[in-house]
């Protein structure tokens, strides 16, 4: 995956093995899942988060990393199970520990926001209030 | 409480799903909210505890959910006593401390609070967590941090066997030695060993990483060793010292563990079925 350009799901589809041509997707993950943040590149947004939760570093967001979906970049949120497109106006760092961090960031602002799915999922589903 | 209408009433049933991505975007100006809309307004500053040795397992998890309910950010619960799941399904910020230890499916299902147990656990402690913090004094039973989904997941001394089966993200630290069958069938997120491994570490693991201190028995299938780089030497060194923990021959003589990748051959069948159907 680090031989790829940081840019390479967005300029093509993945489809670049002959196994993957052969089956016509790709294989694997669009990003590379197993790296670890760079507390460094922290923004003032999740510093702030972490200090209301009691943590010292990003917790749960290590396993956020923006990915690239259909040829856009996404963040994928696990509690409506899908992939959350990233706002066109939003301008791409050149590298994925800069682009993990603004996924973090969106997708914390996106999880607790009023409009989230899981708002109205819950008033209908849930077993105990 | 939701019932079988209210979805219906809601109208939840009338939209067709279709593709796999949901078009969803961010309102990146929205009013900055850190906690779920539902979650209960806790201070951390206001502390609570209370006695558990004369209440049953649902008495003592509604006690606690009473507390938060009432704004207590910081909850000690005095004699646990070893009983069963403990502390679970917690979706709120919060410290939680339970003085003494826990049975089996202690804190399972948590999402945000921070947990600390100055005693043992049993079977499956944190299993399904999603984030938060839990750290365990002394010793964890089996299936430590099974299913694990993320936050942090600390055992001071030593864990059984299959630690984090079926991990699917965040970090499980033990501070000894772990049994036969860990990271078994690991799907993401990271776990460091500062002792020694039993037989088969990582077994059909599909993806995410180990870091092991000490002596490895053997590897299981499909787990290879790695170069530990510079970023894994910093993150190992930024989160153990989170926990107060250090690497016994240091973090240098860490060895990293990843999936070898040559399970990942389900897709080889694909194209196969595909003719069959044509």
């Amino acid at each position: 995956m680090t031989e790829l350009s940081i840019n390479h799901f967005l300029e093509g589809d993945g489809v670049d093995t002959e196994r993957e041509k052969i089956i016509g997707q790709h294989i694997g993950y669009r990003y590379d899942v197993n790296l670890v943040p760079d507390m460094d590149r922290c923004t003032p947004f999740l510093t702030k988060y972490m200090k209301i939760m009691g943590w010292s570093d990003l917790n749960w967001l290590e396993d956020v990393h923006m990915g690239y979906e259909e040829g856009r970049p996404a963040v994928f949120d696990r509690n409506i199970n899908g992939w959350v497109t990233i706002p066109e106006d939003i301008d791409l760092p050149d590298n994925q520990q800069d682009r993990d961090m603004i996924a973090r960031e969106l997708l914390v602002k996106f999880q607790m926001a009023t409009g989230h799915p899981m708002v109205d999922l819950r008033k209908a589903y849930e077993k105990f209030s | 409480m939701g019932s079988v209408t209210t979805s219906h009433d809601m109208g939840l049933h009338e939209e067709q799903l279709a593709g796999r991505t949901q078009q969803m975007y961010f309102s990146a100006t929205a009013e900055e909210n850190f906690t779920y809309p539902w979650s209960y307004e806790v201070d951390y500053a206001n502390s609570a505890e209370f006695d558990a040795a004369d209440l049953s397992i649902s008495e003592i998890n509604l006690k606690i959910r009473e507390l938060m309910k009432s704004g207590h950010g910081s909850i000690t619960v005095l004699n646990p006593r070893a009983k069963h799941s403990l502390g679970v399904g917690i979706l709120n910020r919060l410290n939680l401390t339970f003085e003494g230890s826990l049975g089996y499916f202690g804190c399972g299902l948590i999402d945000g609070p921070n947990v600390h147990i100055t005693g043992r656990v049993g079977w499956s402690c944190a299993e399904n967590m999603m984030a938060g913090t839990v750290v365990i004094e002394k010793n964890a039973g089996s299936l430590f941090g099974a299913a694990i989904r993320g936050g942090d997941l600390v055992c001071r001394g030593q864990a059984g066997a299959r630690v984090g089966i079926d991990q699917k993200g965040g970090t499980i630290i033990v501070g000894d030695s772990v049994g036969a069958f860990t990271g078994f069938m690991m799907q993401r997120g990271r776990m460091i060993i500062l002792g020694d491994a039993g037989d088969n570490l990582g077994d059909s693991m599909y993806d995410g990483t180990i870091y092991v201190a000490g002596k490895i028995a053997s590897l299981g299938v499909d787990c290879v060793e790695t170069e530990l780089t510079d970023l894994d030497k910093k993150y190992l060194k930024g989160k153990l010292e989170l926990y107060a923990m250090q690497a016994p021959n240091g973090i240098d003589s860490m060895v990293k563990l990843t999936s070898g990748k040559q399970l990942w051959n389900y897709d080889n069948l694909e194209p196969t079925e595909k003719k069959l159907v044509l």
